[in-house]
């Protein structure tokens, strides 16, 4: 901060302030104490802490003295195979996740958008699966994928579809696919949701001026509700690639990374380093790869919403 | 390169360096992790236990409760999880002390001894006690010639085959695995199961206890000699090429490749497989006609025989002090009282006793008529997955290879030639 700016600020307060604010100053402190310690106890505090043991050679779960190596944690991670993979599945799972959730979103939202007897109805069984427990979902999906006797495979036989029940989770890129499957069931109505609300701002007379100049359904929904929709969708993009990415429960409830590590992503490779194998000194350094990724898609989801405001 | 490789020069982190990052949090960690206390032989107990297999929920509750009425002093809280979860939970626990007794399978003392998670307790477990005791069910606590632990769940995977299913298709019970194989092959040709094996081959513990249980009847070694892997030859190539084999020939259920031992349960429950292997608990619940729908067609027997023998993986577990334990001496008193003779041949339909003489004691024989004489034997001739402290790095590399080789993204050569190479590299580092 330059000097003349930090002066500016200085004398900002009393202008704004009535007489005497300042002297609130050690009371403010007082009521902000219990959440700075919230905010230092289980954010920075965890941060730095994790930043800390992942320099260091850390093979237990105990204090003690453990050898330095500087960033060599985080070598070794880049010259794994292991780390590779789970990152590249890690980016098929957020690519085809996120991807699914929004075009199956824009057109549950459309349709929710749409008046018909019993929406409300629609509205609120659509919202169920989001209100599921990841864990319970990943639950459900299992019996579902069951070989034996799953609903999938009874469904798909009955259908003819299928000629014979077939093992869902039994092959890597089949499991990685089915896993993608859950969380699409799951996540789509937030996409919706929000695609709803957006839709619910777009004015009416855009579409009737359109109506009148001529065009059809196909061109209002191109000219207008998807530009008009253009800001909602971005975030939800970086939002759900965000989530994606750092995706644990359901894969630890589905698949527990297997088979063959078919399903093994970057989150679920480091809680395995970590816990499984004790190794807290690289685990943490994973997981600080991990932080990092997510922080470079909140910087383009913080610029996003600063400019994201839209004028009709 | 491994981390150690490029460790010189490192430099030490001091205790004291350590705890002024943070002092609060750490400081907490400390408490804890310096250690636990002998306390007076009274309070409040925390005990760990696992979810499936062997004693169920029930029986742990009911052991406790008795021990709660002849210790007054003395309350037990119990958590359950499922077994697959039961590792990660006590290493995340192990800090804060949560736990005062803890349930440790036989892969793990290596692990948790020798980073000062479980205290050796070799002074309050006399030669006279041990010599009582099974040898395969000791090996479970022992390491380094010391004791972390008193064995607990004495089992091993037995074979278990549907009579009635064998009968028509006009097989004898099979007591080798060329014979098991032609079992299947008449099973399945015969039309009465589409899949006549089942296993649990899921990415999972449960995939190197049936591994180990045919390494062992082809002859293979996890380790040679030296210490360096040696699965990727003889037997325990021509195991993993058996199980590849049995795949391909559609003899054994896919479903297996992702299933966990209750699940092989319920396939053999539900009448859609004929043979198995599985641990005690399921003779008695396949049996069961609350639990099953083929009860009294179930029979249990020593493993087949390969070239080499016949053994069952050792998946005996233990009762531990956890090293945080603030009541170390109740925590004794309650692992005496769950390991005691008494108490193991009162619940022993579900798991059979660690005592060599409640195999010829009527209560016990009672319990598991069927069951009894086979494991008398099977009991003294068993296998066990490698002895290394960073076992389940090794056994998750062994995992992922065996999986590949299954789904046939490998050869079973290849796949194990990898897991050798991957598991050197894990040594040296």
């Amino acid at each position: 901060m330059s000097q003349g700016r930090a002066e500016k600020l200085k004398k900002l307060p009393r202008a704004i302030l009535p007489r005497g604010a300042f002297r609130q100053g050690p009371t403010a402190l007082i009521l902000l104490l219990p959440s700075l310690v919230v905010v230092f106890g289980i954010i920075l505090y965890p941060l730095l802490r994790t930043l800390y043991t992942s320099l260091f050679d850390v093979n237990s779960v105990f204090p003690g003295n453990y050898p330095f190596v500087g960033l060599g944690n985080y070598l070794e991670a880049l010259e794994r195979t292991a780390f590779w993979a789970a990152i590249l599945r890690t980016a098929y799972f957020t690519l085809s996740t996120t991807l699914l959730e929004v075009v199956l979103g824009i057109l549950l939202g459309l349709l929710l958008n749409v008046e018909f007897r019993g929406r409300w109805l629609l509205r609120s069984i659509v919202i169920l699966p989001w209100a599921l427990p990841t864990v319970v979902n990943g639950a459900m999906w299992r019996w579902i994928l069951n070989p034996e006797y799953g609903a999938l495979n009874a469904l798909l036989t009955q259908l003819h579809i299928i000629p014979e029940y077939r093992s869902w989770l039994g092959t890597p890129w089949m499991a990685l696919n089915m896993v993608v499957v859950a969380d699409v069931w799951k996540m789509t109505p937030l996409a919706a949701f929000f695609i709803l609300a957006a839709l619910q701002t777009i004015p009416r007379d855009l579409y009737e001026a359109a109506w009148v100049d001529g065009a059809g359904r196909l061109r209002s929904f191109f000219s207008i509700t998807l530009p008009l929709l253009t800001p909602t969708i971005v975030i939800i993009l970086v939002l759900r690639t965000m989530e994606a990415f750092k995706v644990f429960d359901i894969i630890y409830v589905m698949t527990r990374g297997g088979p063959a590590d078919g399903t093994q992503t970057i989150a679920y490779y480091t809680y395995v380093e970590a816990f499984s194998n004790q190794l807290f000194g690289y685990g943490a350094a994973l997981a600080y790869v991990i932080a990092l990724f997510i922080l470079f898609f909140a910087i383009i989801y913080m610029r996003l919403l600063r400019r994201g405001e839209v004028e009709y | 390169m491994s981390i150690d490789a490029k460790s010189e020069g490192r430099r030490r982190l001091s205790r004291r360096e350590f705890l002024e990052l943070g002092a609060a949090g750490t400081s907490l960690l400390l408490l804890a992790g310096c250690g636990g206390e002998q306390g007076g032989g009274s309070g409040t107990l925390n005990a760990l236990f696992m979810k499936q297999a062997a004693y169920s929920e029930t029986d742990v509750k009911n052991m406790t409760e008795q021990f709660q009425k002849q210790n007054p002093g003395i309350k037990v809280n119990l958590t359950f999880v499922a077994y697959e979860a039961l590792h990660d939970k006590i290493v995340a626990a192990a800090p804060a002390g949560t736990y005062d007794t803890i349930l440790v399978d036989v892969i793990w003392p290596a692990e948790f001894a020798s980073k000062k998670m479980i205290v050796d307790i070799t002074d309050r477990f006399p030669e006279s006690e041990r010599s009582k005791i099974f040898a395969g069910g000791l090996k479970t606590t022992e390491y380094d010639s010391r004791y972390y632990g008193v064995p607990w769940i004495l089992d091993t995977k037995y074979f278990f085959y549907n009579k009635k299913m064998l009968g028509e298709a006009g097989v004898n019970p099979p007591d080798t695995w060329d014979a098991a194989v032609e079992a299947a092959r008449t099973l399945k040709s015969k039309g009465v199961v589409e899949y006549p094996l089942m296993w649990s081959w899921t990415q999972a513990e449960a995939l190197i206890c049936d591994y180990a249980t045919l390494l062992g009847a082809y002859g293979g070694q996890f380790f040679d000699g030296s210490g360096k892997p040696a699965f990727n030859t003889g037997g325990g190539l021509q195991a993993l090429e058996f199980m590849r084999m049995t795949l391909d020939e559609k003899l054994s259920n896919p479903a297996s490749m992702e299933s966990i031992e209750d699940e092989v349960r319920r396939i053999i429950s539900q009448g859609e497989a004929a043979m198995a292997l599985n641990w005690t608990y399921m003779f008695a619940l396949a049996n069961d006609p609350n639990e099953s729908q083929v009860a009294g067609q179930i029979d249990i027997a020593h493993t087949p025989k390969g070239p080499a023998g016949a053994p069952g993986v050792n998946g005996s577990m233990g009762m531990a002090i956890a090293n945080g334990s603030q009541n170390q001496d109740a925590a004794w008193k309650y692992i005496q009282f769950m390991t005691s003779q008494k108490i193991q041949n009162q619940y022993a339909k579900l798991s059979l006793p660690i005592w060599k003489s409640s195999y010829n004691q009527e209560q016990v024989v009672q319990a598991l008529p069927e069951v009894v004489p086979v494991a008398k034997e099977q009991l003294n001739d068993m296998i066990l997955r490698p002895v290394v402290t960073q076992y389940n790095s090794v056994s998750h590399t062994l995992q992922v290879q065996i999986q590949q080789a299954l789904t046939g993204d490998k050869s079973p050569k290849q796949a194990l030639d990898d897991a050798a190479k991957a598991v050197a590299e894990t040594q040296q580092s």
